[in-house]
């Protein structure tokens, strides 16, 4: 049977604020399914275009698949959003990419022609579920020296890939973390973010962290706007004596969860859905898992070219600042100032945080707004380092390109 | 100290076992940079399974709460306030184990004052004000949003109404004055009145929004933040709040007018409680709200005072906890496993049992008769019953399949019974009948089956005499229309050991019924006293008293019908048969009517006509009464007929037919459906000093179901 592979676009995506994971955190005693299920029906909401029953796949990832994020969450999320049962719906995990991966792999569905639309975000409550909860390595990764033991400490490969990029100091990453909190800043004073989050309830019934009762959540919690060089100077490297990543070079533990909805161009056009990114190409890539900071550089590789586009093309970069180091080796490699306004324009991760599995859709989110706003811009990509050893890329195109006319 | 904290005070000390609610102000930025707010969340700490609830330190809580923003707002450093209710709950109203301590009328008041000085403050804040009823609202919990300028609705609220007439009281924190000011007298008399009186009915979100009570409705996935993002559109002025005008014309009388129709048609004058709301609805008409706060805390505090509300709080409590713990059942872990069961009988007794029993037990039930034909006619009425449910969705298509499957006739016992561990007779009301029954299915049930009787009247030790397992003989005796009587009498015969008895209190559990243990007496508790009650009417018609006369001097009393309409609904066939089983066992207390006789006789079912709209007598069954010439005044008939049912209560709690009067009354509300304000009977009868005068006693402590000393 012949097939014509069909254009795949972002329609649209939306995020809880982000929490910081622990018994202060906003999210404490919020759920994580909850989290998600708010973005899902946010995402509804804001595209009211969108019969729900042409929803062909939830798609939600999770890095720990236990508890509220057990269950195949894809699917119970959809039940409890209020989507119709004849909606199905799985989990997925990439770790830190699982958002991404969960649109590249509906997106893939899309093109194939198996799906119309879907929904693809993720969720992750490291307060509820800290990294590394139940795991159970298989001893022959040590034994057999398949990884080395700092594989599964991604501040220690943070720390590694400070080792392979030696000009890439403590200080250039400090400078790139003071940078990241000054354009979240700045991003939420011109009203680049809210407009994407969606207001979460909480509850809080434990008087040592704030007031008690029901609260609203409107902003991202971990932010530390007006953070300098000093302060980050001397805080603590508890990943390596005399190291160089600290809480304040690298994204924290926190809470929160996303959704994005992709469809195919004809589908999202045919129901007056806006169209705000094309899907270029999508790549993967593994490398040493000790050094996964450094996956997004030949995951981008591949993807360009799948695109038969260089990096010279790409105008606008989100790139998951997970370690300040992992954004600077990639900027590095490609011969990007470490200061270069097309990347991260709104800063990154080390600002709003990093709820694993729910990041990707976040760059998402953000590149979208930025290619509405710059439509000089014809190319832009989303990437992010994945715990042991790997990186994920996306190449979009903005619709709104007007470079040709 | 302000005067509200000093009321609080006085009464908090009145009632130290309060489950205290808290009430949390918690701030932050609304959406839309609508600016700085402050929520109030209602919590006492407990998950849903405790609702929160409103005693005098919860509300001084509430009252400090309003301070904090008072001042916040008087500053400017809020633009507006929220008040909502911890998961699954915004708050179910005044804590009534509170209210059944109260001895003293100033007392009551300061509880009716005390919450209205707390809640109004939220109408006079310098901020607008806002309720998100999130979860469960009844009572001062509904009152508290009504004082708010603002309310938004969860469509997943399962349980909102302002059950306060339904327990003898009036909605005292507002609600009778502030409920028809904002949706209108006719919407308000349905919710204070008309759904209180139909067995306290609850509205959903969806209908309290649909009323113009709430001005939002969201859905409960995230209904607080839709909430939230209204408030922050009405704040900014996005959103214009519309609400109906209401008629406070002649639309607003006749209003009032209904309510004390459905008043008069459900408690005929015999309980005051909707009377006194109608009354605060009827007055609120003018829109002075503080005059209707006040009458509210006058018609509160005599209420609380008043025999009828504790006989309804005590009526409350039976239902809500006697009813679900039985007293006098054994050890539950005895139950054995029921997951067959035989009905003996066709009939439609019978096929209603079937019916019951596989709704839910949902395990196989097998109905036998005498003929291929009754058993066919049994097994097609309780799947047409099963269609009727799938056209009414109260099932879906799978569970009718399911329940149908379940449901199957045989003429041998032997096939059916084999694997039944519960068998139940509905056969003709004769001993020898039902003894000839329980010996065939001995026969060929199982060792362990229990066998069940559901007689109204014979003898339960009896039917087993002749059994070689007597013990596991016990009655279930239900009540007609099965489907919608909650009580069932369970009913121990001489030999019937605790294992069977446990199974019996377990089967009921599932039946969701209420189970009351009676001991193998003649017609056990409703029968009993329901007959000796119809005997004595009859007793003074037959000597001369007019029927009007007969059927007026019970009126007071509020009952859910007048005797003979009640004869006429049991059937004057079986009345007249179950008098005379009463009357062979009790010949000098029970008497058999010879004008009833004659009545059966003749072959009518009953002894009102309804041509005229109104029921009149019957001149087929006027001609037939041969009466005396002693003619009663309706007080000395009351007096007659309340004397003989004290008496026949004292005779039973002697006998020991139940274990506590409370069993009595339990039986009389759920069995005869005898009203909350008469406490069941009891309460009334101590109240209304019939009970000193009959058996020199009262029935129960005084505070039990009465203010305390």
């Amino acid at each position: 049977m012949p097939r014509t592979v069909r254009d795949v676009v972002f329609v649209d995506g939306v995020r809880t604020p982000f929490g910081k994971a622990g018994p202060k955190g906003v999210y404490h005693e919020t759920r994580a399914d909850d989290l998600v299920v708010k973005a899902i029906r946010e995402l509804l909401r804001r595209n009211p275009g969108l019969d729900p029953k042409k929803v062909d796949e939830v798609a939600v990832a999770a890095t720990t698949q236990i508890g509220d994020q057990g269950l195949t969450i894809g699917r119970t999320a959809g039940i409890l959003a209020g989507l119709p049962t004849s909606v199905p719906g799985y989990s997925i995990d990439r770790m830190c990419a699982g958002a991404l991966t969960a649109v590249t792999t509906v997106a893939g569905s899309v093109a194939f022609g198996a799906y119309d639309v879907a929904i693809a975000g993720g969720v992750e409550h490291m307060g509820r579920h800290p990294m590394g909860e139940g795991v159970d390595p298989n001893p022959r990764f040590v034994s057999e020296k398949l990884v080395d033991e700092s594989a599964l400490f991604m501040g220690m490969t943070a720390e590694n890939l400070h080792d392979r990029y030696p000009t890439i100091t403590k200080l250039r990453a400090d400078e790139y973390a003071v940078r990241s909190q000054e354009k979240a800043a700045k991003a939420y004073a011109n009203g680049k973010i809210q407009a994407d989050l969606v207001p979460v309830s909480v509850r809080r019934t434990d008087p040592a962290s704030g007031e008690t009762g029901w609260g609203l959540v409107t902003a991202d919690e971990p932010m530390r706007p007006g953070t300098t060089l000093e302060n980050l100077a001397n805080l603590k490297t508890p990943f390596r004596v005399h190291g160089r990543v600290t809480a304040g070079n690298a994204a924290g533990l926190n809470d929160g969860a996303t959704a994005s909805l992709i469809a195919s161009e004809d589908f999202a056009r045919e129901n007056g859905l806006p169209v705000k990114m094309r899907l270029i190409s999508y790549a993967f890539a593994g490398v040493e898992p000790e050094v996964m900071g450094y996956g997004p550089i030949p995951a981008t590789e591949k993807a360009l070219a799948q695109a038969g586009l260089s990096i010279s093309d790409i105008g606008l970069f989100e790139i998951n600042e997970a370690f300040a180091v992992q954004v600077l080796a990639f900027l590095e490699h490609y011969g990007i100032a470490d200061d270069d306004e097309r990347v991260n324009q709104y800063g990154g991760a080390i600002a709003f945080g990093h709820p694993l599995a729910s990041s990707g859709v976040r760059l998402m989110t953000q590149l979208a707004r930025q290619f509405e706003e710059q439509p000089h811009v014809r190319y832009g990509l989303t990437t992010m380092c994945v715990g042991f050893g790997m990186g994920a890329t996306v190449i979009w195109e903005n619709p709104h390109f007007e470079g040709d006319k | 100290m302000s005067t509200t904290a000093e009321l609080l005070k006085g009464a908090a000390e009145l009632f130290p076992g309060e489950v205290v609610t808290q009430a949390h102000v918690r701030h932050f930025d609304l959406p839309l940079g609508a600016g700085r707010f402050a929520l109030i969340t209602l919590d006492n700490g407990h998950d849903h399974t405790k609702p929160t609830t409103l005693g005098p330190q919860s509300l001084a809580n509430i009252d400090a709460a309003i301070d904090q923003v008072e001042k916040e707002a008087a500053d400017g450093g809020i633009v507006g306030v929220g008040v909502t209710g911890k998961p699954f709950v915004f708050a179910v109203g005044a804590d009534l184990k509170g209210v059944e301590l109260l001895k003293r009328h100033e007392d009551a008041v300061a509880i009716g004052k005390g919450g209205h000085d707390v809640f109004k403050r939220l109408s006079t804040l310098a901020v607008p004000t806002f309720a998100y009823y999130n979860g469960a609202a009844m009572g001062g919990g509904v009152e508290i949003g009504l004082h708010c300028a603002y309310r938004t609705v969860s469509a997943a609220v399962p349980a909102f109404s302002l059950p306060e007439v339904f327990l003898g009281l009036v909605p005292g924190w507002g609600g009778c004055t502030l409920l028809p000011n904002l949706i209108g007298a006719d919407k308000a008399v349905t919710v204070v009145i008309e759904n209180s009186l139909n067995q306290n009915k609850q509205l959903k979100g969806g209908q309290v929004y649909d009323l113009g009570i709430a001005d939002a409705l969201f859905e409960g996935a995230d209904f607080l933040e839709q909430s939230l993002v209204w408030t922050a559109s009405v704040l900014k002025g996005e959103i214009a709040v519309e609400r109906p005008a209401i008629d406070r014309g002649e639309g607003w009388d006749q209003a009032v007018a209904r309510g004390r129709s459905i008043a008069d048609s459900k408690v005929h004058g015999a309980a005051p409680a909707a009377y006194r709301a109608l009354d605060i609805i009827a007055a609120a008409k003018d829109g002075d709200l503080q005059a209707g706060f006040d009458a509210e805390d006058q018609a509160l505090a005599d209420l609380i005072m008043s025999g009828e509300l504790r006989a309804g709080l005590y009526a409350f409590n039976l239902v809500q906890k006697r009813g679900k713990r039985p007293a006098g059942a054994p050890d539950k872990n005895l139950a054995r496993p029921v997951t067959k069961v035989g009905v003996v009988g066709a009939g439609l007794m019978a096929s209603q049992l079937a019916l019951l029993f596989v709704r839910r037990l949902e395990v196989p039930v097998v109905l036998t008769d005498i003929d291929q034909e009754r058993v066919d006619k049994g097994v097609g009425y309780v799947h047409a019953e099963i269609d009727k449910l799938l056209l009414k969705d109260r099932i879906n298509r799978d569970k009718a399949n399911r329940l149908k499957a379940l449901v199957t006739g045989v003429l041998d016992k032997a096939e059916g019974f084999a694997d039944a561990d519960f068998v139940i007779e509905a056969v003709f009301e004769e001993i020898g009948v039902k003894q000839q029954v329980f010996a065939e299915v001995e026969a060929v049930a199982p060792a362990h089956a229990i066998l069940a009787t559901n007689t109204s009247s014979l003898s339960v030790s009896e039917m087993a005499s002749k059994l070689r397992h007597p013990e596991r003989v016990v009655g279930f005796h239900f009540f007609n229309p099965v489907a919608v009587l909650p009580l069932l009498e369970i009913v121990r015969g001489e030999r019937t050991d605790d294992a069977s008895l446990a199974t019996a209190f377990a089967v009921a559990r599932k039946l969701k019924k209420t189970a009351v243990l009676v001991k193998d007496a003649p017609a056990f508790v409703v029968n009993r006293i329901l007959t000796r009650f119809m005997g004595e009417i009859q007793n003074v018609i037959d000597e001369g008293t007019p029927v009007e006369v007969a059927e007026k001097a019970v009126e007071p009393l509020g009952l859910p019908m007048s005797p003979l309409v009640l004869l006429e609904l049991v059937g004057p066939a079986i009345g007249l048969h179950v008098s005379e089983t009463l009357h062979r066992a009790f010949p000098d207390r029970f008497t058999v009517s010879p004008n009833l006789k004659a009545v059966v006789e003749a072959g009518k079912r009953g002894f009102y006509v309804y041509d005229s709209g109104k029921p009149e007598l019957d001149p087929e069954v006027a001609a037939l009464l041969k009466q005396g010439d002693t003619v009663l005044t309706e007080e000395q008939v009351r007096d007659r007929v309340l004397d003989a049912v004290a008496q026949e209560i004292g005779l039973m709690l002697a006998e020991g037919v139940v274990a506590e009067a409370q069993d009595i009354d339990l039986c009389l509300i759920t069995g005869a459906g005898w009203p909350f304000h008469l406490g069941g009977v009891t309460p009334y009868l101590d109240r209304a000093g019939v009970a000193e005068r009959v058996n020199g006693k009262r029935f129960l402590e005084p505070g039990v179901a009465s203010v305390p000393a």
